[in-house]
């Protein structure tokens, strides 16, 4: 055994070294955030909110330009995407949480997984080959199918854990006075995890919201509103993260502020859905 | 839906209206039918993306063989149209385990740190911080990297690194690589620092995991706090970590955005440390919608199919990890 | 299933909400895609006609670069593509299989590539000839005090920076051009590297883009790279000046840029015209094309004649009026040679065998 002073030492030292480390960790993490909230509000003007991107020669003339179009078509394509994500995301969580026994649940915790972890941007190339191609043309709705395959497994696994933590008492209860079980679990389970449930969808809207990947070859990008209501359905629609990945990339000056712009809504946005869903889950203390 | 069914409430409507046929056996096996319905489409997106990929990569595998591909390495849509994998995939292995590498102690420690040694206050600042930074989309990681991280580390360290080399060792230079701040250091050090929260959310629920009475035991031995932790809690929580680090390690390798913007896009070896490179995802988001030959854009789609056989790979053995030692949660951030 | 209704009902509002400015009847979207270079003219022109038109019709041009203009036309997922290479003759053959008619490459506007480089202290007007660019992105010349350099540029202090090639990673037509200016000028090159939209280079930095190229450049000292001469000049980026076959040392300019294209066209205008022999050509110009089909119909994205018709009329409008843009943005105006080839190619284009190019051109 070494002395005692050299081990109390030895103790210091790492706690020295675990806080510098936490330090350095921290720092760069903590610096991005602030970069981009001190580059955007700079950006941030109402002409933002109400006006149309257009040609590049607009933004180096001085004329308005925003991206109205963009924060629409955000909305657009994620919300299709929950539409479509949300009826199997849930059934595949009741089917993991009420049917334990059901033999295809282990295979599909790991594929669960394991579609999860898939990059973005594999999710994009299945949605082009399963609807841009066939249908011939770029669209919000691919955008919202690729965005989809995002968030299902999110869904499935909130769903999941969060159903879970109904108690099985209360199933019982509900069977012992000879409901049948779909009724115990839609008028009982679920009503009762719906701040659950909804943290979930928030978590997966979130997640979504952020991906640019995958949406470079299926939604593709628009200067303008669609000038038609079905057009942002099936015709080519911004969104704000691949808008903000070509801003970025391109060589003015101007545009690079709207990036920032870009990127001040996107971070206030994920914010924002990340507050709500801490508060839910500390409420609930899950 | 959301009135509270009392028994008496239920059994009243029990026996008045609701007899209806959804109320016997075949409402039951109706809805569990629907429902499985629903979920298998979790299994069956997994089997369709591996179809669809392999399908439309097939001309590809086909022209230069299911390992030829893997092994190639030129990649020359101009005159030769000839490709193969091996660049990205060593790009991507290249990038992922160095960012792995450099992330890990680092944070192992903010884990540690946050679970043992800081006040309970502090603990959920960082907590949350960590958590938050986990759900920075990639994008912007990327913009603050093109516009600040790229060009600061290159004034500060890339040229002065490249002009000693140049005046000291020159014969070096292909090694160290183009000092243009795009690159695969920057590529490594923007992944690091993005996988880093997801290991520590992991590590932190895995240390949080380990019981009471296994440091107590410790403690009543004598040992201090780093001994506790050491001997009785890292050991202990190893599974959990472990399972994290393949995690963050299948993030590294499908990160594509914030690594298309800082690589610097090279499609063919070698690779120099400072110098351009080139990710599997990466390849894909620059190319896929310029391709203008078939062999090309299968071939990317080929780089697809690649990309998916190794996530599917890493991430079974992150399910394997996590299942041995029975870890839920944290992967839903 | 409550939180899911609430969703569509949420989901059908925003859409109705924002959707509202509803008597869209006529109103015509057009998509286009392709080449990033004449992509500031493209969406300058796209606002304008959106002006000019109340609205009425907009063209959508997203830049996704040379290739993805071909790609994607071929693969009819757009309206209209824009290239700087003209489509290959297996690929005019393959849709005229396809589709029972031609394939048109319209002239909309000249591209002409120029050098752009970044050395701290060192303004536009280096002077660069055809080996030395080629040795350049061969990767043989690695620092810019380098004496070939300075033979070419006496009285300039040159630094000693490295050398940092910066080049397309996309599929481009403006490498195409660049690359065939490089294999006129260098038998390495033509035999290594080869041209095309997109190749194998030897050395250098890939960035997305002509947006891309510039944004390297403009930010990495001792970068050295090739844009649009529109980018260079809209972005206030130093360029260099080319000595071309005649040994003449040519500043870009669009009197030299439509001086290289003062030759004999094809009837397609399917032609590279780079290291012309024009002694007061720019050598490294070229047109970009706007892609077409002849039978309209069978393009999968076009639905009606209505939006087949919008499109010959915008067709027309760029190649007249619009070239009114042409200069401010730094663009030549097309020789009215290249206007009548595009006119009698509009005259071809038909709807379901209906000749409405034609009609168009002769009624309004």
């Amino acid at each position: 055994m070494k002395s005692l002073k050299k081990r109390y030492l030895r103790d210091n030292l790492m706690k020295v070294f675990l806080v510098g480390n936490t330090i350095v960790v921290l720092t760069p993490l903590i610096i991005i955030l602030l970069y981009v909230f001190i580059q955007g509000i700079g950006a941030i003007n109402i002409d933002l909110f109400t006006q149309e991107l257009g040609s590049p020669s607009r933004a180096m003339t001085g004329r308005p330009t925003g991206l109205v179009h963009t924060i629409i078509g955000t909305f657009v394509v994620d919300i299709l995407a929950l539409i479509i994500a949300v009826p199997f995301g849930l059934g595949a969580g009741i089917m993991l949480s009420e049917y334990p026994d059901n033999k295809l649940n282990p295979i599909m915790r790991v594929m669960n997984d394991t579609l999860n972890g898939m990059p973005a941007v594999l999710k994009g190339l299945l949605a082009w080959a399963l609807v841009v191609k066939p249908m011939g043309s770029f669209s919000g709705l691919s955008g919202g199918v690729a965005l989809a395959f995002v968030m299902l497994p999110i869904i499935a696994r909130s769903t999941e854990s969060s159903l879970m933590n109904i108690p099985w008492s209360i199933r019982e209860a509900g069977l012992a006075i000879g409901l049948p079980r779909w009724r115990v679990i839609m008028s009982i389970v679920i009503p009762a995890s719906k701040s659950g449930l909804a943290t979930g969808l928030l978590i997966a809207f979130a997640r979504a919201a952020g991906e640019a990947a995958p949406l470079m070859f299926t939604s593709f990008g628009n200067n303008y509103k669609s000038s038609t209501l079905i057009g942002w359905i099936m015709g080519p629609v911004d969104t704000l993260p691949q808008r903000l990945y070509s801003l970025a990339i391109s060589p003015y000056a101007q545009w690079h502020q709207l990036g920032w712009a870009a990127g001040i809504l996107l971070l206030s946005f994920v914010i924002l859905s990340f507050i709500i869903v801490r508060i839910v889950i500390r409420e609930k203390n899950y | 839906m959301e009135q509270n069914y009392t028994k008496e409430h239920a059994t009243k409507e029990l026996l008045t209206k609701n007899r209806s046929i959804l109320y016997r056996s075949f409402g039951d096996r109706l809805f569990s039918y629907s429902v499985f319905g629903l979920g298998i489409t979790v299994i069956l997106c997994t089997v369709l993306m591996a179809l669809v990929l392999y399908g439309d990569g097939a001309e590809a595998i086909k022209k230069f063989g299911f390992f030829g591909f893997l092994t190639g390495r030129v990649w020359d849509p101009g005159i030769t149209m000839e490709f193969g994998a091996y660049p990205f995939i060593l790009g991507t292995l290249i990038t992922s385990l160095a960012a792995l590498a450099i992330s890990f102690i680092p944070a192992i420690s903010v884990a540690i740190f946050t679970a043992e040694y800081s006040p309970r206050w502090l603990s959920s600042i960082i907590d949350n911080l960590v958590n938050l930074i986990a759900a920075v989309p990639s994008v912007i990681i990327g913009l603050w990297g093109i516009f600040i991280f790229a060009p600061w580390m290159r004034d500060t360290f890339y040229t002065h690194i490249y002009m000693w080399f140049l005046d000291h060792y020159p014969t070096m230079l292909p090694i160290v690589g183009n000092p243009i701040g795009y690159g695969m250091t920057t590529a490594i050090l923007i992944l690091a620092m993005m996988i880093i929260p997801y290991t520590t959310v992991i590590t932190v629920d895995a240390v949080k995991k380990v019981p009471k009475e296994q440091r107590e035991a410790a403690y009543a031995l004598g040992a201090t706090k780093w001994e506790v932790i050491r001997m009785a809690v890292l050991p202990y929580a190893r599974g959990g970590i472990l399972a994290g680090v393949m995690l963050s390690f299948g993030r590294a390798i499908g990160e594509t955005m914030a690594v298309a913007m800082l690589i610097g896009n090279r499609n063919n070896l070698p690779f120099s440390i400072l110098g351009p490179a080139s990710t599997m995802p990466s390849v894909i988001v620059n190319e896929f919608r310029e391709a203008v030959e078939n062999i090309h854009l299968s071939s990317i789609i080929a780089v697809g199919f690649y990309l998916f056989i190794i996530s599917l790979i890493v991430n079974l053995i992150a399910a394997y990890i996590q299942r041995k030692f029975s870890l839920t949660g944290a992967r839903t951030i | 299933m409550k939180l899911v209704t609430k969703f569509i009902v949420l989901a059908l509002m925003l859409t109705v909400l924002f959707g509202a400015n509803l008597q869209a009847q006529r109103r015509v979207e057009l998509l286009g895609a392709g080449a990033s270079f004449p992509a500031p003219l493209m969406t300058a022109m796209a606002d304008e006609y959106r002006d000019i038109t109340n609205r009425r019709v907009t063209i959508n041009y997203q830049s996704i670069g040379s290739g993805g203009g071909i790609r994607q036309f071929s693969e009819q997922t757009i309206m209209f593509g824009m290239t700087e290479a003209f489509l290959s003759d297996e690929v005019m053959r393959n849709i005229e299989r396809n589709t029972g008619g031609k394939a048109f490459n319209l002239p909309i506007t000249l591209a002409d590539v120029v050098v752009t480089y970044n050395i701290p202290n060192i303004e536009k007007g280096l002077i660069f000839d055809g080996p030395l660019l080629a040795d350049i992105f061969l990767g043989k010349i690695t620092r810019w005090n380098d004496r070939r350099i300075s033979a070419l540029n006496p009285g300039v202090r040159l630094p000693r920076l490295p050398l940092q090639v910066v080049h397309r990673s996309d599929g481009s037509g403006t490498t195409n051009l660049w690359t065939s200016y490089l294999s006129k000028v260098s038998k390495e090159w033509e035999t290594n590297v080869g041209f095309a939209t997109s190749v194998n280079w030897p050395t250098g930095v890939g960035a997305n883009g002509n947006e891309g190229v510039a944004g390297i450049v403009a930010s990495t000292p001792g970068a050295i790279g090739y844009n649009s001469f529109s980018y260079a000049l809209l972005n206030d980026m130093s360029y260099g000046y080319l000595k071309n076959s005649s040994d003449n040392i040519i500043p870009p300019s669009f009197d030299a840029t439509s001086a290289a294209a003062n030759i004999e066209l094809p009837e397609d205008t399917r032609i590279l015209f780079t290291d012309t022999p024009n002694p007061i050509g720019y050598p490294a110009a070229g047109f970009a094309w706007m892609l077409c089909y002849e039978n309209m119909e069978q393009n999968n994205s076009i639905n009606s004649k209505q939006q087949a018709e919008e499109l010959i009329r915008f067709i027309i409008w760029a190649i007249n009026e619009g070239q009114q843009l042409s200069e401010q943005l730094g663009y030549a105006k097309l020789p009215t040679a290249a206007v009548e080839r595009s006119n009698a190619m509009i005259r071809q284009m038909k709807w379901r065998g209906e000749p409405i190019g034609r009609n168009i051109l002769d009624n309004e």
